[in-house]
């Protein structure tokens, strides 16, 4: 079989040494051989959530490739010292590309990166590049922004729960701009959230969701992993969204969408890149306008009218005529943080750790 | 049963070196069977699992990366677990001496002093000594189970981590994420190989090797120790002092887990992260039982729980392999092992009438082989 | 609060602390005949999965509880076989357990994440649930609620009131008196270990097919380990495990409930509290050296030696 003696060819490489390796990563661009793409995933593939969407992403470039592609994937490697090893294990086994997907990843990225000058590196969610490394990320907040403005015409209790992980910019990001979206259409509702403190533990997040609605919410958004809010929504009969991927398979009635990454496109443009030799290192921000994010499927109880309206806002922000943080942007106290005329910058968004105005409750430091 | 166990009239020495070898090979004909199973060349995925990654100098380096850690944690449960104190916190132990020894690494952002390091490294093993203090405490003067309190004590020291790196140590500079500022060069521990990662904890390991062979055989407080484990009596008799030496199996073992949490910190690590140990403490639970509490045994068993680690993410990158295995294998081995380890004290005999099992003598317990029978009658 | 609040609260109380009740009764009965097991965590995961892959495939959500219980069963023989018939250390096979259970869990169910399943639903039971309060607390759960209720009542008296569990209490306290006066400690803590594996097994079922009906990896997160805390918490007393239990359930659901009232916490200071409330209630019950007899299975994680 081909792919047998591939690691058979790979085994003499590694025995050979790295300088033997990189020699061989060279020759299999030249060779027209597969291009070798890795993958470092933080969780299990079978997490159903953030990880499940990288691997979905890797199995989409192998269909659209074919066989100009080779990829491999490490699942569960564990961002304290392993990932260093893990990500040079990858680099030494002759990959041209290694995606590294968690946070984590960010330091020990680079410096493998440092070590391989000549091997590229995609680090999603980080904040630190070099010229072999990339970082990419989707701006999800465009898409729980569009999930705002649905629960803001559909909210009858104006108090929409959100179920929060860990508070990081990032989850801040999404709760800030789901609420610009939900006041923008609605301004007397608020949003109320919840930290479980972890990324995935389903009974939790679902408990969390319940907590939400006896407290009054109607309509359920989480920043977590597993579809546990959904099928909380789905038993107490009140909305909710998905995160990551659609999750309406665990509650059709109550999935509303949900926003979701889309990585496959990103993935796939940054391989051809270096199949055609014009990969560069940059940061990728992409949103709507690109496909990186996305809405699933709108559920067939959202009004005409709201589906219209969202799709008109949709196509503003990809337009570049909306931003979900455009001023005048206040927080809690009412004071105004971006004013008017102005679009929060990309910087301030990356470390934003304050709530806009409509969230209720403080902000764990 | 058509077999039968029968007592052996002395713990077969052969036997004890012989168990793990035949829980390894075991392991090994399990595995290849799951190989096959699974579509894969037995052969190679062997290869690839056990021998591909020490196939170069590098990957030894990495090797020693991943055992230094494991390594000082077992030894200082080889201390313990021989004289019966049941410390399951090596986990939370070496988080707390990498949060400690961190925060104090954190001191030195601005400084290149000389004094800079050893001050971090006393930090930490200071504070997993601190950490295993309280189960020390509770334990001689409130009665308390250690294995409970040792556990409970894991996810504390968890969550003070998890909080730090969340809250007062993040980085003010790293855009609100959960992880501390960069260590400097004056506080990473030096490498011993330069284009590699072995730094100078591989060698703190090797050091506390050979001071607990020391400790254990060669001193009167390792024999008390030993006594205490075979027989609480008899040490009561014997007029030893057996809160002294619980606390000292503590507190020392503690403080090579806080050594090996902020040599990892300090180390490969290079900051402080919410994720500072894939359960290594715990690792080094089966690590200290394979080796038989005996430091010889604990180094070449930590090197083959490192290389399972290592192993796992290779077929992983190599063949296609779920993670899963990497855990599949270390259960097995333990199973395999403890199973295998009833040969020392009891061989296989064709069962001429169904008979009964009988008990060891509690010189196998000291074998560290931990193997005491119960009775089957029927 | 309101009353609607309150009595939510409590009823999801009830539901949070199910898998918690099942798993440490099974660990509360293993551990008065004098058996550690630390291998809850790795029983509940097959039992998760398994329950999970039997349930989707047969179609049968019971089929699916029966397999789960009999996934734990075989996990529990598993260390009955390593650790009593060959008298290996309890703490180490436990561990091995454990770390065994989630492998395998995980290499078993990964063609079946992300699978949805209708789960176990709820049942009012008739008359009972229109009670007031009570009714909507206690009686409108899914079906395996009841039925922790029921193994409750059923290991409550086992233990304190039948013969049985006399002999198992005897068996934990002192092997070798047990073993003097006739009792068979081997079969005992044999079926002790087993009835943890099905129990553990049970809580994993009700995880993957009635609380969060799917199957992840991990997807117990730490709920076994919890268990085995709650075991000592409640100092060995069926009584206190439920209430110990309902405490941690309660604890978890008010904590979520505060967040949402606008109190800002810290969760991870938070979530020492359950661990820290442990060892001090562990402390106060064994600092007094002849009160501790009362409670903790003397013979706990030693392994028994007939001739001594």
């Amino acid at each position: 079989m081909k792919q047998e003696k591939k690691s058979l060819a790979q085994r003499f490489a590694k025995a050979a040494g790295v300088a033997l390796a990189l020699f061989m990563s060279a020759q299999s661009v030249t060779a027209a051989e597969p291009v070798k793409v890795g993958f470092v995933y933080v969780g299990p593939t079978g997490d159903a959530g953030w990880t499940y969407s990288h691997d979905k992403a890797r199995k989409y470039v192998e269909e659209q490739l074919g066989d100009k592609v080779k990829t491999t994937y490490v699942e569960s490697v564990a961002e304290g010292a392993d990932a260093e090893r893990v990500i040079r294990q990858l680099a030494k086994s002759g990959n041209d590309l290694i995606f590294t997907t968690s946070f984590g990843y960010m330091n020990p990225t680079l410096k493998v990166a440092k070590q391989f000058p000549k091997v590229k590196f995609e680090h999603a969610s980080g904040y630190k590049r070099a010229k072999n490394v990339g970082t990419y990320f989707d701006r999800i907040y465009e898409g729980r922004y569009l999930t705002g403005v649905i629960a803001g015409k559909m909210t009858k209790s104006n108090v929409i729960g959100y179920v929060g992980s860990f508070p990081i910019p990032e989850v801040v990001r999404g709760i800030d701009a789901f609420t610009q979206g939900l006041r923008s259409v609605n301004p007397k509702a608020v949003v109320k959230v919840v930290w479980v403190s972890s990324w995935y533990d389903p009974a939790k997040e679902r408990e969390a969701a319940e907590t939400l609605i006896l407290q009054g919410a109607d309509i359920i958004n989480q920043h977590t992993d597993s579809p546990g809010p959904i099928q909380a929504a789905q038993a107490k009969g009140v909305y909710a969204f998905g995160y990551h991927s659609d999750m309406s398979l665990y509650g059709k009635d109550a999935h509303l969408t949900a926003a979701t990454h889309n990585w496959g496109p990103v993935y796939l443009d940054k391989v051809k890149s270096v199949i055609d030799g014009n990969w560069t290192s940059t940061d990728f921000w992409g949103g709507l306008a690109t496909g990186a994010t996305a809405l699933a499927p709108l559920n067939s109880a959202i009004p005409e009218d709201v589906v219209k309206l969202v799709e008109e806002r949709k196509q503003a922000i990809i337009e570049g005529k909306l931003h979900p943080f455009q001023g005048p942007v206040k927080d809690q106290t009412g004071a105004i943080k971006v004013p008017a005329g102005q679009v929060m910058s990309d910087e301030d968004m990356l470390s934003l750790n304050w709530y806009v105005e409509g969230v209720e409750g403080e902000l764990p430091k | 049963m058509i077999f039968k166990l029968e007592r052996r009239v002395d713990d077969s020495r052969w036997m004890a070196y012989l168990s793990p070898i035949l829980a390894g090979a075991l392991t090994l004909i399990t595995g290849s069977i799951l190989f096959w199973a699974l579509d894969k060349d037995p052969l190679q995925t062997l290869y690839t699992f056990f021998i591909a990654p020490v196939s170069d100098l590098y990957g030894w380096t990495e090797l020693g990366v991943k055992a230094a850690p494991i390594m000082l944690c077992a030894l200082g449960l080889a201390v313990c677990y021989r004289g019966k104190v049941w410390n399951i916190g090596a986990e939370g132990q070496l988080l707390f001496g990498a949060l400690v020894g961190g925060a104090v690494a954190l001191q030195f952002l601005e400084s290149d002093s000389a004094f800079a390091l050893p001050l971090v490294l006393l930090a930490g093993a200071l504070a997993g000594m601190a950490w295993a203090a309280i189960p020390a405490l509770l334990k001689t003067h409130f009665n308390t189970n250690e294995i409970l309190t040792t556990i409970m004590l894991n996810y504390i020291a968890l969550n003070l981590l998890l909080f730090s790196v969340h809250g007062p140590l993040k980085d003010p500079g790293g855009f609100n994420f959960p992880e501390s500022a960069l260590f400097t060069e004056a506080v990473t521990l030096p490498l011993l190989l330069e284009d590699s990662r072995m730094h100078i904890g591989i060698l703190f390991a090797l050091f506390a090797l050979v001071a607990v062979w020391v400790l254990l055989s060669k001193t009167f407080v390792g024999f008390q120790i030993k006594v205490l484990g075979l027989d609480t009596r008899a040490a009561h008799f014997a007029g030893f002092k057996e809160r002294r030496l619980v606390w000292l199996a503590l507190l020392l073992s503690g403080a090579l887990a806080g050594l090996a949490g902020v040599c990892e910190v300090s180390g490969p690590i290079g900051q402080l992260v919410p994720q500072v140990s894939p359960g290594y403490g715990y690792a080094a639970i089966i690590v200290a039982f394979l080796g038989r509490l005996h430091p010889v045994g604990i180094l070449l068993s930590s090197m083959l729980m490192a290389l399972i680690y290592i192993g796992g993410e290779l077929v992983q990158i190599e063949l296609n392999l779920p993670l899963a295995l990497t855990g599949l294998f270390q259960g097995m081995l333990l199973f395999f092992l403890l199973a295998c380890d009833v040969l020392i004290v009891y061989r296989i005999r064709l069962n001429p009438r169904f008979s009964t099992m009988r008990k060891p003598s509690p010189e196998a317990l000291v074998n560290g082989a931990d193997a005491k029978l119960s009775t089957h009658s029927q | 609060m309101d009353y609607d609040l309150i009595v939510n609260i409590l009823y999801a109380t009830v539901r949070t602390g199910t898998p918690l009740i099942l798993v440490a009764l099974g660990e509360l009965v293993c551990e008065k005949s004098g058996v550690l097991n630390l291998g809850q965590e790795g029983m509940m995961l097959m039992g998760a999965v398994i329950g999970f892959i039997a349930a989707l495939e047969t179609g049968n959500l019971w089929l699916g509880v029966t397999f789960a219980m009999t996934a734990g069963l075989l996990m529990s023989l598993l260390f009955g076989f390593i650790s009593l018939n060959l008298s290996a250390n309890q703490v180490a096979t436990g561990l091995a357990l454990t770390i065994f259970g989630a492998g395998l869990s995980a290499f078993v169910g990964s063609d079946y994440v992300g699978t949805p399943l209708e789960g176990i639903q709820p049942w009012h039971i008739p008359l009972l649930s229109d009670i007031p309060f009570v009714g909507r607390i206690l009686f409108s759960h899914d079906p395996l609620v009841y039925l922790s209720f029921g193994l409750f009542v059923g290991v409550y008296l086992f233990l304190n009131r039948s013969h049985a569990g006399l002999a198992l209490k005897a068996v934990g306290e002192s092997p070798q008196s047990a073993k003097a006066t006739g009792l068979p400690v081997f079969k005992i803590r044999y079926l002790a270990v087993m009835f943890g594996g099905a129990m553990a097994g049970l809580a994993g079922a009700y995880l993957s097919l009635a609380y969060t009906p799917l199957w992840a990896e991990n997807m117990t997160a730490g709920r076994g380990w919890i268990a085995l805390a709650l075991v000592v918490f409640a100092s060995w007393k069926a009584e206190r495990v439920l209430l110990g239990a309902y405490l941690f359930g309660a604890f978890s659901i008010m904590h979520l409930v505060a967040q949402g009232l606008g109190f800002s916490v810290s969760p991870n200071l938070l979530a020492i509290m359950p661990y820290l409330a442990t060892i001090v209630v562990l402390v106060m019950l064994s600092s007094d050296k002849a009160r501790v007899k009362l409670y903790a299975p003397v013979s706990l994680g030693k392994p028994f030696h007939p001739a001594d």
